[in-house]
């Protein structure tokens, strides 16, 4: 029993802290709203040098075969930086989920070239009414009947939503399936298709749970800055209070997050009420961080001006990305209801119990 | 990260249940809040946990623990919890002032306060807040002045858990009279039935007397009962508030414990309960959860040389609103029963849930306001500025 992540692991996220910390920053988010551009390639291209696209890929099919607990303080990062490129998405659910196709050849050409970085995939799973990034992706893997297709973006009908978070574009998928199309029938993808569902929940309450601290960060910036009555605002305990409540919040989500994250891997109730507890705990923590964010800033905090506003929106974006609250709360209730309960139950598996 | 118990946890955890299957009272005991009767019971229980090296299991062995780790200590808690086995009516001594002694006492306090603690004879009671020093601690008047080898103990302390039937108390002294605030402070034991000592008992909102003030007038005891250094009461009161707030004093399976309990009151009334009280009773069960996950990650980081900081305030404002939040849920599950005393006879199954409710009320007051630990994140963990 050790709940603490390696120093290897801790290093890796500290390495994309820094290099977001330098390239994404909120100027060069509006830069990018500016140019009306889904992608900053100069960005991207640094991120794909580091090797990341294959971290949840197994070895055996080219990736790293690291684990969800090597990859979830990145998203973290990920979240924290407001990153619009779809590295979370990419690699952290598209590319395990296309691997596990590995045996088709289309599937397998096209994991070779994403894994080397040339291109990216996006995903149409059913926990999702809508595909993120699809114009940028090279192809999409799409749900039909439960059966899995994979779909070059050219052969496609994408069609836009414009939505809310103006760094993670939405859009409808529509093609023709056919045999050509089909990779997977639905008894062969079913057990891939949850284990992504589960990689998508958790690596969105990650990027939740960076988007709190950020918000939060955000507001006690300004808070020490700005002076009112004399005094910077954040000497006043009813500014204090705000955002204390705020970091408990946060405090509170972590572990949690955590520990769907070493525990993803089992697949089974207990796991995936853990990662369905992290997404609500993670949503909970960025609704409040926000909206707090919001008042500490008062007028500002409604301004186009201040950033919080990126943080809010792509909060919003996610919390019913990969499965809204009421979906994981009978997650979490198929757990509590019909298995036991109580402190010797903290770390259950199905496996110990049957 | 390993989320995994090595046999030798295990095992452990084995050898925790089976003791405790032989051994906790069969039928609870009463509150050693409300008498006499009910808190010897309880000592007579700290008195068979002493036996049989149970009573404090993270403590050195020659004071009667078993030198074992934080992480075998939520081992032992989890398994005390879960057999429902009685409240530790010496927390304020084994579990605030027993791992503040043995930081800051020397060898001869160590063998002379810690032994009795652990073998449940001196039962302690806590003497910080005076009528006016409650979150303004720091405005302590309470004097104690050095004459010889003896300090003089002059003043009026309140709020003081277990005072009515403790044995002794440590409390929070002025030995430099012409010092203010944080300066000049030193951390004092005496015993309750010292000459001098009158304990006057504060009737709670429940009814019991947990309570109380104590009022001393000239009261004499050896130089020896201070602790640390003259003027260095109050950082080593903040040491044990960080003990308090931050680990032991609400360890996380008293919370699960309770959230099954809720969990099985809403199965036995889930056709007649409205769908908020079944979301409330789920975020119950997931807070007990997040708050038991938050105490694993910090044990395992103490365990690795780490030291307890701000996120004790974390810890205190999150169990104490949990805290209430389970008992209203249980309160709605109940409905019109739920105002019912227990001796009414239409009172069958609606369990402890209203005292729970009444004592949880207190959660967010005792051990430094929620108010104050807020202060605490904001200004130690984001930096916010003071006052």
């Amino acid at each position: 029993m050790d709940f603490r992540f390696s120093e290897e692991q801790t290093m890796t996220a500290d390495v994309v802290r820094e290099l977001l910390a330098d390239a994404c920053q909120p100027a060069d988010l509006r830069r990018l709203m500016g140019e009306g551009a889904a992608r900053d390639e100069a960005r991207w291209a640094k991120i794909v040098q580091m090797g990341l696209a294959g971290a949840l890929v197994p070895e055996d099919k080219g990736g790293l075969g690291l684990s969800a607990i090597d990859f979830v303080q990145i998203a973290e990062v990920c979240g924290y930086a407001g990153l619009p490129e779809p590295l979370v998405e990419n690699a952290g659910v598209a590319l395990p989920l296309l691997a596990a196709f590995a045996s088709n050849d289309r599937a397998a050409a096209l994991l070779e070239r994403a894994l080397a970085g040339e291109v990216t995939v996006s995903v149409a799973h059913p926990a999702n009414p809508f595909v993120a990034d699809a114009d940028t992706a090279e192809a999409v893997l799409v749900v039909r009947n439960g059966a899995v297709h994979l779909v070059e973006a050219a052969k496609a009908r994408i069609v836009a939503q414009p939505s809310v978070d103006p760094f993670r574009r939405l859009f409808t998928v529509a093609f023709e399936p056919s045999a050509e199309t089909l990779i997977a029938e639905a008894n062969e993808a079913d057990a891939a298709l949850a284990a992504a569902l589960d990689r998508g929940a958790l690596f969105a309450a990650a990027q939740m749970q960076g988007i709190a601290q950020r918000c939060v960060d955000l507001g006690v910036a300004y808070a020490k800055e700005r002076q009112q009555f004399g005094k910077p605002i954040g000497s006043y305990q009813a500014v204090k209070h705000h955002l204390a409540t705020a970091q408990v919040k946060i405090e509170f989500a972590r572990p949690v997050l955590h520990a769907a994250a070493a525990q993803l891997e089992q697949g089974d109730i207990y796991s995936r009420a853990r990662i369905s507890q992290a997404k609500l705990a993670c949503t909970d923590a960025s609704d409040v961080a926000a909206r707090t964010s919001i008042q500490v800033h008062g007028a500002m905090g409604y301004s186009w001006e201040v950033d919080v506003h990126f943080f809010l929106k792509r909060g919003i974006a996610l919390t019913n990305w990969w499965g809204g609250p009421a979906f994981h709360r009978e997650r979490v209730a198929a757990r509590v209801l019909a298995r036991p309960l109580g402190p010797e139950h903290t770390f259950a598996r199905e496996a110990a119990n049957a | 990260m390993d989320l995994d118990c090595t046999d030798e946890q295990k095992a452990f955890r084995q050898e925790v249940r089976s003791w405790l299957e032989n051994h906790v009272p069969e039928k609870p005991l009463p509150s050693f809040d409300a008498s006499r009767e009910g808190f010897e019971a309880h000592r007579a229980w700290e008195r068979v946990l002493a036996e049989g090296r149970w009573g404090m299991v993270t403590w050195p062995e020659s004071y009667g623990g078993r030198g074992l780790d934080l992480i075998q200590w939520l081992t032992f808690e989890e398994e005390y919890y879960r057999a429902g086995a009685p409240l530790r009516v010496n927390q304020n001594g084994i579990f605030l002032l027993g791992p503040t002694l043995m930081e800051y006492g020397t060898d001869e306090q160590k063998a002379r306060f810690l032994t009795a603690m652990a073998s449940g004879d001196e039962i302690w009671a806590q003497a910080w807040s005076e009528p006016q020093a409650g979150s303004d601690l720091a405005a302590v008047r309470a004097s104690a002045v050095l004459e010889g080898d003896e300090y003089v103990l002059k003043g009026h302390k309140i709020w003081s858990s277990r005072a009515v039937f403790a044995d002794w108390a440590f409390g929070l002294f002025r030995t430099d009279p012409a010092s203010q605030r944080h300066k000049g402070l030193s951390l004092i034991f005496f015993p309750l039935d010292a000459p001098g000592v009158r304990v006057q008992a504060i009737p709670q909102i429940d009814g019991e007397t947990g309570f109380a003030e104590i009022f001393l007038d000239d009261v004499r005891v050896p130089a020896f009962n201070r602790l640390g250094g003259e003027g260095e009461g109050w950082n080593i009161c903040m040491a044990t508030a960080g003990f308090e707030r931050g680990l032991m004093l609400r360890s996380p399976a008293r919370f699960q414990v309770a959230a099954r309990k809720l969990v099985d009151l809403y199965k036995a009334h889930e056709a007649e309960v409205e769908p908020t009280v079944r979301a409330a009773v789920l975020q119950s069960w997931m807070d007990a959860e997040a708050y038991a996950l938050s105490i694993y990650a910090t044990a395992s980081r103490l365990a690795a040389g780490g030291h307890i900081g701000a996120e004790a305030s974390t810890n205190k404002i999150f169990w104490s609103e949990m805290d209430i939040a389970m008992h209203k849920a249980a309160l709605s599950i109940l409905g019109a029963r739920a105002e019912l005393l227990r001796r009414a006879p239409e009172a069958g199954g609606i369990g402890r849930w209203l005292d729970g409710y009444f004592f949880s009320l207190a959660g967010p007051i005792y051990a430094g306001s929620n108010e104050i630990q807020r202060n605490i994140i904001a200004e130690r963990m984001l930096g916010l500025p003071r006052a």
